[in-house]
């Protein structure tokens, strides 16, 4: 600022001793004209839509069934996305799968060389059959039921109902709403910190955003509650049991979210709360037709687009270190026993942490990255079924209860996909940060896992 | 003043009339852009399940606010 302005400013100050006062006066002034404006001019309509969303209010966040309600509506979300996602799921693999062969023919009568074939249709095309079919039926009902919650307004009630948690761990309460973009998409949830005005308790929340799983994620753990605890009991109650074991993940993964945000604010990120003031807009009718609109093209065709352009080279990638070989292993092969020990500790297997590492990309691939893997070193062409999947892993492979408990706790934290970590460093611009939301959840989950590891061999639970 | 409190104690489903902002700064502003200015008749609503938050009707709009910012805000009843 040039000196005479700063001159005239401290001039003013002078001669003007309390601002507050003329500050005061400013706004008053501004909001007595603006109620004269809407006096003359607005007739208050009759007062029944702000009656209704009061006494919904007083349910949604009463004292007794505030907390209910959530867990009892994010189980809901997750039971109608994992019951209703089975059969289109199996119907989508079979179909693709179908049309795999029938690449294969395609090929074999061009006489088209064998690495080719091995390149294009079991490397980039099953890959891609593998994440459309495993990703699209749970997001296409996710998507739109969360729609439907943010238009009816719930979610800054969410926001309202676990302030004092935040408050309590130094950070937020609308980290609540970017966790729920969270739940979405993690770039997405990154992108949407930008509502939390104070920088620090933006980058706390930003940290912290991969906590949630996203949905590239989601069928990760679905998949993986399905076949190992829902299959471990009667098939009446299995989607029941599978679904509990997913809502059970996520209240961990926003206890862990709680605690590193206190750990961040009491550490790195030192301060005090900033100021809080969160709007809780009345509730709305949602427009079905909108809902659809934006559910499907903006996030399910997407994310799913996003999805499958890394997923086709990613796959062809993973076939050529499937194929090439070392010695007498394959390059992924020997990769994978190379990190099998360290793997081992953490209740998990040199493939799966492979996976993890080259899913870097994206999570919707991890998945099948680890099942090509697996099946270039087994005899086993078509998966097709859950009950193939249970079959690779447990008989071909050695899975346990711990094996699944491990990959969906390092699921869960582990670091953020490329895209979520080119966001961090695209909003915060520092490397810095970039590497500590790296570091954060990868750490997060090796020691989870070892610890998860340790206590159910030590007492013998495997 | 004859029953000046803070917002933050003041029971819900209630009115208070705002008299006076105690903080500075950007929290000052805040609150003021938020349309509490003195001689507004404030509506105390639900409070959050662990009693903290408080939302209240100012203005029209349902707005929450932790105890940290409402006790800075002076009212009469």
């Amino acid at each position: 600022m040039s000196s005479p302005i700063r001159q005239l400013l401290d001039e003013a100050a002078k001669s003007c001793p309390n601002q507050n006062e003329v500050r005061d006066n400013i706004v008053k002034s501004i909001y007595s004209s603006a109620e004269n404006i809407t006096s003359n001019t607005q007739y208050v309509e009759d007062k029944k839509s702000t009656d209704w969303s009061r006494k919904i209010d007083n349910i949604l966040t009463s004292p007794i069934w505030g907390f209910p309600i959530m867990l009892a509506l994010l189980t809901t979300v997750f039971w109608i996305t994992i019951a209703g996602a089975n059969v289109p799921s199996s119907m989508l693999a079979t179909g693709l799968f179908w049309i795999e062969d029938r690449l294969t023919e395609v090929f074999m009568a061009l006489n088209a060389p064998g690495w080719l074939r091995g390149f294009l249709v079991t490397g980039v095309y099953r890959s891609l059959a593998w994440v459309v079919s495993v990703m699209l039926p749970p997001m296409a009902i996710f998507f739109p039921i969360f729609t439907l919650l943010e238009d009816l307004g719930y979610l800054p009630r969410v926001a309202f109902n676990m302030d004092r948690f935040f408050k309590k761990a130094g950070a937020h309460g609308k980290q609540a709403l970017t966790m729920s973009m969270g739940f979405g998409c993690n770039a997405a949830g990154i992108i949407s910190c930008r509502i939390i005005e104070s920088p620090r308790e933006r980058l706390i929340a930003i940290l912290t955003n991969n906590f949630v799983p996203c949905n590239g994620r989601f069928p990760i753990l679905i998949a993986l509650a399905t076949i190992f605890i829902g299959g471990s009991v009667a098939a009446s109650i299995s989607s029941i049991i599978a679904t509990l074991t997913v809502a059970g993940l996520v209240v961990f993964g926003i206890t862990i979210t709680l605690f590193i945000s206190w750990l961040l604010s009491k550490t790195l990120l030192k301060g005090v709360p900033s100021s809080f003031t969160l709007e809780l807009p009345p509730y709305r009718k949602p427009k079905i037709g909108e809902v659809i609109v934006r559910s499907i093209l903006d996030r399910t065709i997407f994310v799913l687009t996003r999805a499958m352009i890394i997923a086709a080279p990613a796959g062809g990638i993973v076939w050529i270190m499937a194929n090439t070989m070392v010695g007498d292993t394959s390059l992924l092969a020997a990769f994978a026993s190379w990190l099998n020990p360290f793997a081992q500790l953490m209740g998990m297997d040199g493939f799966i942490l492979t996976a993890f590492i080259l899913g870097l990309p994206a999570n919707e691939i991890v998945f099948p990255i680890l099942i090509m893997s697996y099946i270039s070193g087994s005899g086993m062409l078509e998966l097709s079924s859950l009950e193939a999947l249970r079959h690779l892993l447990v008989d071909e492979n050695g899975w346990t209860w711990l094996t699944a408990l491990c990959t969906m706790v390092f699921a869960l934290c582990h670091w953020p996909c490329g895209t979520t970590l080119y966001t961090i460093q695209k909003e915060q611009h520092s490397w810095y940060w970039t590497f500590l939301a790296i570091a954060i959840p990868t750490a997060v989950g090796i020691v989870t896992c070892m610890i998860i590891n340790l206590l159910a061999k030590g007492f013998g639970l495997v | 003043m004859k029953g000046s409190i803070t917002l933050d104690t003041v029971p819900s489903n209630t009115f208070a009339l705002i008299t006076s902002i105690n903080a500075d700064g950007p929290t000052r502003r805040r609150l003021l852009d938020l349309g509490l200015v003195p001689g507004t008749r404030v509506e105390v609503l639900q409070r959050s399940p662990m009693g903290d938050p408080v939302a209240y009707n100012i203005r029209g709009a349902v707005i929450a606010l932790r105890k940290e910012e409402s006790s800075q805000v002076q009212t009469s009843r």
